[in-house]
């Protein structure tokens, strides 16, 4: 318990972790606006989608600036590598399902 | 009351078949006898401080690969007791419903209980050691992620006795496996089951993504890491690009079930083919999440026992890379009937025949390995041997089911069954006991049997062919999959006696291999150089088993193989000897991931029986658990160099 102590004094220094908590905020702001945006407001259905995949967009760049690091580290090129292959997956699930069921939609 | 009681456990178990009460009995006999024998010797406190809160990644290896052996055996007598029903005609060993829920329970158990977790035991062990890391990046986090595993298959074996079985397979199509056509607790067991060990597949991408990318010994770049170092750092970025699509979708279903939404029933707009569609977008990835690990064991069993350079390595590590690329964009091909439109199915054609052309150039370059090789047939390198030609006999069979039209023929038919067991048995099977005669020494300190072992290996690539083999054809006459029994007069019933001679063999090669363990663990060759085979890589540089740091001192590597340089006497190898040792940093053991998962058990259990009273309070501790652990700062300690010598000098290796 006392080496606990000791150990948890010695990384105080970092200070409060202002940058998480205004990530955690803008997150669940911008969540519940196109939540509200969607069953709120009855805007044309093309205005909302793209207001909301806006916000989700705005949002994913929070994600990955302000919990992910991704200014960090000392291998810029396996950030880059990663936010790529991530691209490339979303693409094929999200525009291949809609490909495959739209003859069900 | 005493009616009430009764009704509630009437309900609560299973009941009624004999072969259950005989589970339920074994299952209470192992029980008493496990705490017994710990009793008795005393055994609670070791087992707790050596092996529960341990996060040494070569213990919480060896508890992956116990328990993925003890799954094996359920799953193979699930695999038993369906080849005994389809034996001969209109046999009524199994009833239709009970035969349901054994093929569920095989498959689903085989893949993400025995595979996924042998492959897990495999890399904990191995990469590490080849990397020349002390640990994986997070160990607390490997911990949590065997638990989770260990609990989440816990969680679904229990429904054999608590409940009821799912039966819905184990790709669990809606709408079948909906609340609506298929009410009780059986599919929530799945969800559940799944879901949890699930998690911790995720994170041990993440870890194992993490711990290559990070922890390389000085002078060890992508390009000089051993060829099943590289094989797991693809599959880790498979395993986190394709889990969370399975972690949405059952999550969805989960939501079906216990909350009353629609998303994969047509009421309410959902859609059930959308189930199919995320469950393949995972499950094709997965294919090559249990296939690209054992190509690693391969190439470094090949090498090793050719006694050559692996042939083709940048071409061995950008077909995988290809391999990576393909495995997301062919997972319709598992539902090519569904009625999609001809450009669809041409193009996940396509994209599937494609990707057999890395995977040949695999085949090959492992061809080339051996071409001209000293070759030596110990029992790990007949395993690699015998997946080229079994394997590829899976290949190609899987290129004829790619192609759509011909597909129609075969979907669903036992061609299509023996197609996913020619390469999920000679790939994964063959692979996981190659590796795991491999790594033996290194994992207890001695080796385990040839001669058992080669006998076991002979038995058991036989059987598998006289199961197997004739399942094609039996494929090509009509007969389809999941059928519990079948009248006489069609012609199978021939073909089907000889698979179950083949089934029933590979359970003797399966038992021998078990009698092999237990036999050299008392009598078995002590390996005391820690490098029984003439190892190629760094593993083979360190103690058998290895030291709790794994190497006194972290060697620097300058080129592929380094630890064949080293002893052929060249400059590479362990430049650091003349260094003097310094104390080591370890991570602290912590008995909280093993208390989490249990407390995710509870709440797992709950959700299956939508016992919120039981699910909430379970949830809660698990997030009592992640606060917990936030709050401990010492969570680490140095190895004294005093300690390193004495134990350096246990093994004579004190330099």
């Amino acid at each position: 318990m006392d080496e606990n102590q000791k150990q948890m004094s010695e990384r105080m220094g970092a200070g409060f972790p202002w940058k998480q908590v205004i990530g955690l905020l803008l997150s669940l702001a911008l969540t519940f606006l196109a939540l509200w945006i969607a069953v709120g407001l009855s805007l044309p259905v093309p205005v909302t989608l793209t207001i909301i995949v806006g916000l989700a967009i705005f949002q994913a760049f929070i994600q990955l600036f302000l919990f992910m690091h991704v200014t960090e580290g000392t291998e810029p090129v396996h950030q880059l590598i990663g936010i790529l292959f991530g691209i490339y997956v979303a693409f094929a699930i999200v525009g291949g399902t809609l490909w495959i069921l739209a003859y069900a939609l | 009351m005493i009616d009430s009681i009764k009704s509630f456990m009437g309900w609560f178990f299973v009941t009624g078949d004999p072969m259950i009460y005989g589970a339920d009995a074994s299952i209470a006999l192992a029980s008493i006898g496990i705490v017994a024998v710990l009793t008795y010797f005393k055994k609670w406190k070791w087992l707790w401080e050596e092996w529960l809160t341990s996060v040494d990644h070569k213990k919480i290896g060896i508890m992956y690969i116990i328990a993925a052996l003890l799954m094996l055996f359920r799953g193979g007598v699930d695999a038993l007791m369906m080849r005994t029903q389809l034996t001969l005609p209109n046999m009524h060993f199994l009833d239709a419903e009970h035969y349901n829920q054994v093929f569920t329970t095989h498959g689903t158990i085989m893949i993400i209980f025995v595979a996924m977790p042998f492959i897990f035991g495999l890399m904990n062990i191995a990469v590490p050691l080849q990397i020349g890391a002390r640990d994986v990046a997070y160990p607390f986090l490997n911990a949590l992620s065997f638990w989770l595993f260990f609990v989440g298959a816990m969680l679904f074996n229990l429904s054999f006795v608590i409940g009821g079985s799912p039966d819905a397979g184990w790709s669990s199509y809606a709408p079948y496996a909906g609340a609506e056509m298929n009410p009780g607790v059986g599919q929530n067991y799945y969800l559940l089951g799944v879901q949890i060990s699930g998690i911790g597949s995720l994170a041990t991408g993440i870890n194992f993504l993490v711990t290559i990318l990070k922890m390389r010994a000085p002078g060890m770049t992508l390009f000089k890491m051993p060829m099943f170092t590289w094989s797991i750092l693809i599959t880790s970025v498979i395993v986190v690009f394709a889990f969370p699509a399975f972690t949405v979708a059952l999550a969805l279903m989960t939501i079906d079930r216990l909350f009353g939404a629609h998303f994969f029933t047509i009421a309410a707009g959902g859609s059930p083919m959308l189930w199919a569609n995320l469950f393949w977008f995972w499950g094709h990835p997965e294919v090559y999440i249990v296939l690209l690990p054992v190509f690693g064991i391969f190439s470094e069993v090949i090498a090793t026992f050719a006694h050559k350079t692996l042939f083709g390595y940048a071409v061995m590590v950008w077909s995988m890379v290809a391999i990576s690329l393909l495995s997301f964009i062919t997972w319709l091909h598992h539902f090519f009937t569904m009625g999609n439109t001809a450009p669809v199915n041409a193009f996940f054609s396509i994209s599937t025949m494609l990707i057999a052309i890395p995977t040949g150039v695999k085949i090959f370059n492992w061809l080339f390995t051996l071409n001209k090789g000293r070759i030596q047939f110990t029992t790990p390198m007949l395993w690699a041997l015998a997946f080229i030609p079994n394997f590829t006999i899976g290949g190609v069979t899987g290129v004829m089911l790619a192609m759509a039209p011909a597909d129609y023929q075969y979907h669903n038919s036992y061609f299509l069954v023996a197609h996913f067991h020619s390469t999920l048995i000679a790939g994964t099977v063959f692979g996981i006991f190659c590796g795991l005669h491999y790594w033996w020494p290194k994992m207890f300190g001695y080796l385990l049997d040839e001669t058992k072992g080669k006998w076991s290996f002979w038995i058991f690539m036989i059987s598998f062919n006289i199961c197997f083999m004739p399942m094609y054809f039996l494929g090509l006459m009509g007969m389809t999959r999941r059928m519990y029994t079948y009248p006489a007069g069609l012609g199978w019933t021939p073909i089907n006696v000889v698979m179950t001679i083949g089934a029933f063999g590979m359970g003797a090669g399966f038992i021998l291999m078990a009698y092999n363990i237990i036999w050299s663990a008392m009598h078995g060759k002590k390996d005391a150089t820690g490098d029984p085979w003439n190892g190629r890589t760094l593993e083979w540089a360190t103690a058998s088993p290895a030291a709790e740091y794994n190497f006194a001192r972290i060697p620097h590597v300058s080129e592929r193989d380094p630890f064949i340089a080293a002893k052929e006497g060249r400059k590479s190898g362990n430049a650091a000897s003349v260094q003097r040792y310094a104390p080591i940093h370890m991570p602290n053991n912590t008995g909280i991931p093993v208390i989490m998962a249990l407390l995710m058990f509870v709440a797992g259990f709950g959700c299956v029986f939508e016992w919120y009273w039981m699910a909430i309070p379970g949830a809660i501790g698990v997030i009592a658990c992640m606060i917990a652990r936030s709050f401990v700062y010492n969570d680490h300690y140095y190895i004294s160099v005093e300690e390193i010598k004495r134990t350096e000098s246990a093994t004579g290796r004190l330099s």
